[in-house]
This record gives structure tokens, sequence and C-alpha cells, in this order.
């Protein structure tokens, strides 16, 4: 076993197409790493520059102590799990099982072991001797994860490995991969999508974004519970966390001693200590970040808080929670993201119009009707603050 | 376990659903059936007249004739070797034009299926023109070596080749196109070199492509004529195929024509069917 470590590592296309800028991340031996982001973030391309399948255009890569810039996909040590298995339609479960083994020259009776143990270990000894063809999705996806585990790898390589399984297939497989990561304690490297997924499967989530210019793919590694509550700017504080953060621009005001955050005929007063330093009193257009379940109507609240009176727009009953809608009459916040994005289409921020867009979790017996107003009380303390200008947080 | 079983339950009704006959529907409607029909019978009243017309009675006899036993060893010598050299070279042309970016490679693939088109009499003098005994290559070749390729038994595979290899790189070809490299890419990081890549994973699996390829192509030059007349020539017991001992045949003796005729046939027809249920069927 072994840690990874990607070292400045840049991948430029065809000389010009740069794909990835400058990611440096170190894990740990035994560590679960995610990497998550939207499609073109260049997680693949990271995961497949470990394997060798991609070569590193700048930097180095290293698995345990050796750079493996250089070294041939198949003396990486690694095994990796792709999205559509790629297993063998003319071999049998167990002969997929073996290849690896086999073309390492095994011998016969330690192949048999291996692969009978971690048949039993993903409950498939039963389907040993058909081909994949004949097995369920989440069947296939378990021989692709023994053959994986049978080579007993340096490191899992994992290319979005449950992606092409029905939803609750999913919600199963990721705690089985959960728990043979804590038996197995091998160093994992897992690509995916889906932030549900990378919350709840990493030690580690490193959250990538498409780049612009040379700036680095990597906004922000760290762990599920730190992301979600210090996110380092708007795209990681948008990214993470379902429904959506929201985000609106407001302006730093005083209500006598209290400091007050107004925004679009709303005024929240905030607690003293709340605001980072310097911003207090400060006239100061911010941008503020408020999670879903930040808002909870005046009447499962009771009394005392900051609160807003809204009209819901949209109301969601999930019966363990609703989801109401709402909106305030503020220009959309427009990050740098979004304002290239609308540069391409040819237009600008005026498109989004002068609404800001707000989703409020609150609990499901207090829930207003659709067209009725609202009193939704927010907690201050939960608040998030963003530079308007560079995203960062405050 | 028992979402899984589930799973495997639905999926093992989709397939049923695919493959079972049964549950396809019996007849098609009349404006398929009609035409379907008549197309199928384009295919089917040739082989009819042949068969009615067949000297059954003599068939031994005329079969056993110098001209009619020559014509067959030649046919299945030539053949063969054609579709032997065409799996041999047509192969890694279908890898170059599939894996590799280089430019000119539109017009490689255009000129490699040239053949399909062109008039095999025309790709016959082309073939004189380039290797004939006076011709751009087949010159220096006879100097150096003495060897002469038009009218001789190695004239009649190349012509066999020339008329039958796209075939063979065009299955191949598709057959690569399909396979998703994720397969190969897997491969290697579970420790296969280039080779073992090769060998193991795909060879295995554009292996019935291969095979489809080596039917058509065998079928193809079991069948040429044109390009073998224009640059063999048509010589019995050297350079006269079945194909061309039909023809001579047609003019003399119309009874080994047509018996001759019905070998081929029989011969093809049996070939491809046992290929397509063995092989096709199978992916």
């Amino acid at each position: 076993m072994a840690g990874i470590t990607f070292d400045a590592v840049g991948k430029i296309y065809g000389g010009e197409t740069r794909a990835i800028a400058d990611v440096s991340i170190d894990i740990a031996d035994g560590e679960f790493v995610v990497l998550v982001g939207p499609s073109g973030c260049g997680k693949s391309t990271l995961l497949r520059m470990v394997a060798g399948l991609e070569d590193i255009t700048e930097g180095k890569i290293l698995i345990g102590d050796r750079v493996v810039n250089d070294v041939a996909p198949k003396d990486r040590d690694i095994a990796m799990v792709f999205q559509n298995y790629a297993l063998y339609p003319h071999m049998t479960v167990r002969d997929n099982m073996a290849f690896g083994l086999k073309l390492r020259k095994t011998p016969k009776k330690e192949i048999e072991e291996r692969v009978g143990e971690a048949a039993r270990i993903l409950e498939i000894t039963d389907y040993l001797d058909r081909k994949p063809k004949a097995l369920s999705g989440g069947q296939r996806q378990r021989v692709a994860m023994g053959r994986a585990i049978v080579r007993e790898p340096a490191a899992f390589l994992m290319d979005e490995p449950l992606s092409n399984l029905d939803a609750k297939l999913r919600v199963q497989m990721r705690s089985e991969l959960g728990l043979l990561h804590s038996r197995l304690g091998t160093t994992t490297l897992y690509v995916t999508h889906d932030q549900v997924e990378a919350m709840t499967m990493g030690d580690r989530v490193a959250v990538l974004k498409a780049i612009s210019d040379t700036e680095s793919n990597l906004q922000q590694i760290a762990s599920p519970r730190e992301l979600y509550d210090h996110p380092r700017n708007l795209f990681v504080a948008g990214f993470i966390g379902s429904p959506a953060m929201n985000f609106v621009y407001a302006t730093v005001g005083a209500d006598g001693t209290a400091t007050t955050l107004d925004f679009g005929g709303h005024s929240l007063a905030v607690g003293s200590g709340a605001l980072p330093d310097g911003l207090e009193r400060s006239e100061r257009e911010i941008v503020v970040g408020v999670r879903p379940e930040a808002f909870e109507i005046r009447s499962a609240a009771g009394a005392g808080g900051s609160a807003m009176t809204v009209t819901a727009s949209l109301v969601e009953q999930l019966g363990s929670e609703a989801y109401v809608h709402f909106a305030v009459p503020v220009r959309p916040v427009v990050t740098a993201d979004i304002e290239a994005l609308l540069a391409e289409e040819g237009t600008d921020a005026s498109a989004l119009g002068d609404e800001t867009k707000f989703t409020a979790r609150v609990n499901p017996d207090h829930a207003p009707r659709v067209g009725q107003s609202a009193e939704l009380v927010v907690d201050t303390t939960k608040l998030h603050f963003f530079d308007p200008e560079t995203g960062d947080a405050l | 376990m028992t979402e899984d079983q589930d799973s495997i339950r639905k999926a093992s009704r989709r397939r049923e659903g695919r493959s079972r006959t049964v549950q396809r529907p019996r007849r098609p409607p009349a404006f398929i059936a009609i035409p379907a029909t008549i197309g199928l019978a384009l295919f089917a009243l040739p082989v009819l007249g042949l068969l009615g017309r067949a000297p059954w009675s003599r068939l031994a006899t005329l079969l056993g004739s110098d001209l009619a036993l020559e014509a067959l060893r030649l046919s299945a010598i030539s053949s063969v070797s054609a579709a032997v050299i065409s799996l041999l070279l047509g192969v890694p042309v279908a890898w170059t034009l599939c894996r590799y970016d280089f430019p000119g490679r539109s017009l490689l693939r255009g000129l490699v299926l040239l053949p399909m088109v062109l008039p095999p009499v025309v790709g016959g003098a082309a073939l004189l023109f380039a290797l004939g005994r006076r011709g751009l290559v087949g010159s220096p070749l006879y100097e150096a070596t003495g060897l002469v390729l038009p009218f001789s038994t190695g004239g009649v595979i190349l012509a066999g080749v020339f008329v039958a290899m796209p075939l063979m790189v065009l299955t191949v070809e598709g057959g690569l196109r399909s396979l998703d490299q994720r397969f190969e890419r897997a491969a290697e990081t579970l420790g296969a070199g280039r080779w073992t890549v090769l060998r193991r994973v795909t060879i295995p699996m554009i292996a019935p492509s291969v095979v489809a390829g080596i039917a058509l192509t065998w079928a193809r030059a079991l069948g040429e004529f044109g390009a073998t007349l224009t640059f063999a020539g048509n010589l019995q017991g050297r350079t006269q195929t079945l194909p061309l001992a039909v023809f001579v045949a047609l003019e003399s003796d119309r009874d080994a024509a047509l018996a001759l005729s019905l070998v081929m046939v029989i011969v093809s027809l049996a070939v491809l069917v046992a290929l397509r249920d063995h092989w096709w069927r199978s992916r």
C-alpha cells in the first residue's frame, strides 16, 4: 500500500488545450479521497493520469515514494474500476477476476484462494462460472470490484463506479464500498460528479472546477464537514449541499447598535462577532450565503431571532421536510463563471432578471401553501460571507 | 440481495424479449411483406433456376472431368489463399485506419475501398500495369527474381486479394470501432503489456468481426471473375478457376456449366449459413 501525491500537476492536450493546471494533493496511505466536480473539471483526467492512461504534461505524480510519470500502467501497481466495469465478455467471472493475477504469474493455488476470498467478501461466489452478460448491473459492479481487490494493489482508482446503477442499488453499493474500504484499508482515489456520493464516502473531498487561464482546478480539499461548514469560495459553497446554498447581494448596515444585512427590503440583524473583522458597519456590498436549513418557519422556530416575511412561490412537500421557494427583489448573484457562461451565449447578467431565488428547508408540518406568506426565522450564526469580486470567503 | 435477484429477473426478461422468436409477430403487414417477397424472390429464383435445370443424373461424370476437377482445385487453393492473405494484411490495415490519426487517412480509406466499386476488369487491368512483366513494380521484380505474376496461379490469388480485402478491412474496422477502448485500458491497469492486451483482450473481442471478414473475403475471392480474367488469364489448370470454367463451359457444354455453378452455389451457401449461425448470432 502507498499514498498518492500530486505535485503541481498540469495537463495540456495537443500542446494547446489546457485541461488541468497546478493541482497539488497529498493522499495519505489508506485514505479515501474523492475527486468531485461538474463535467469538464478534469477529475477523470487526473485519475487517468495516476493510472498511466494519460501522460503528465507538467508536475509529478508519486505512488508511494516513486515518481510514476514515466512508468507504464502495468507497472504502477494500481487497480482501476471503470464506470462501465470493462469486464471481458469472453471470460467467466472467475477468469475476469483472475486476469491480473494470471498476468503476474501468480501460482494457480493462490489465484484460486484470492479469487475465492474476494468472491466471498463481495457475495458473488455463486456466479463465478457465469459470463458477465448473465449478471445484473449490481453483480457486474461487484465483479469489477473483485477484479481490483484480488490484485492487492497499492491503490484503488475508481472512475464513477456507481453511476451506471439505479438509485437504490447505488445507495446500497455506496455503503458496501465504504465497508470494504474500512476492511481493506487500501488507499482509494474515487471520482464522481455526485456531491452526495462524495460527501458520504470520502475521508476528504477535493472539489474541482473547469479551469480558466492557469488558475488551479482544485478549489478546496477538506473533510466533508469542513467543506460544508467552511467552503472557501462561492463555487465550493454552491456545489456542496443539496438543495444548494442561497446567495444574495446584501449591504452591511446598522440599526442602532446592531449590525444588519440589508437586501431587497429585508433587514437581518446579526449578532456581534457574526461578521468577519472589518466588515461591521462598513456599508459594503457583499455576497451572503444562506443554507436552506438555516431557515425555519416562525411557528416552528419559536420566538426571537432575525426573520424575513416572504411569499411562497412553490412548496415541495417531502414528508420529512418541505422546501419553500421564494424570491427577493435583488439582482441575482453573478460569479465570474456565470459571467463567462453568459458571455459565451452572447448575453450578460441582465438576462437573469432582477430577482434572487431562494429555497428554504422547513418543518413539513408548518410549511405554508403556495401563494401564502410566511415568516422565516434565519439562523444568523450559520451565514457565509463572500467577496463579490473574487468569490472568496471573507 | 433480493434487489439483485430482482434486477436479474428483470434483465433476463428483457433478454428474452429481445431474442426469443416466440414474442415476435409471425407475419409482417402487407406493405412490408409484398416488396420483401419480391426482393427475396430476386435472390431465390436464379438459384431455383439452376436447381431445376441441373443435370442431376450426369452430375458425377460432369464434375469428374479434368476441366471441372482442375477448376475446383484451383478455386479452392486460390480462394483460401486470398482469404488468408487478406487476413494477414487486412487486419493491420483496419487497425491503422481505425486507431491512428494521420494526414491523408480518409484518402487511404477511399483507396482501400476502391476495389469494391471499381469494375473488376478495370482492377485487373490496373494490376497488370502495376505488376505485369513491364509494369511499374512488376518489371524490377522480374529483373530481380524472375517472378512473373500475370497468367500464373499467384496472379489469381493476387486478383482475389485485390477485390476481396476491402471486405476484411471494412468488417474488422467496424469491429474495432465498436470495441470500447476502456476494455484495453482496464487490461493495462491490471498489469497487461501491449502484446498481452492484444492477445488476451482485443483479438478475442473482435474475433466475430474477423471471422465474418474471413467468410466474406473467401466468398468474394471464390466468385472473382473479371480481375482474374484480365490479370491472370484463362489457362486451364493454372488460372482457370470455377467462375472462368463456368464462363467457358457455357459456350461449349451447358450441362458442365450448370454442374459447376451448382457446386459454387451449394458450397458458398453452406459456408455462409454455418458461419452466420455460429458467429454472428452469438454476439
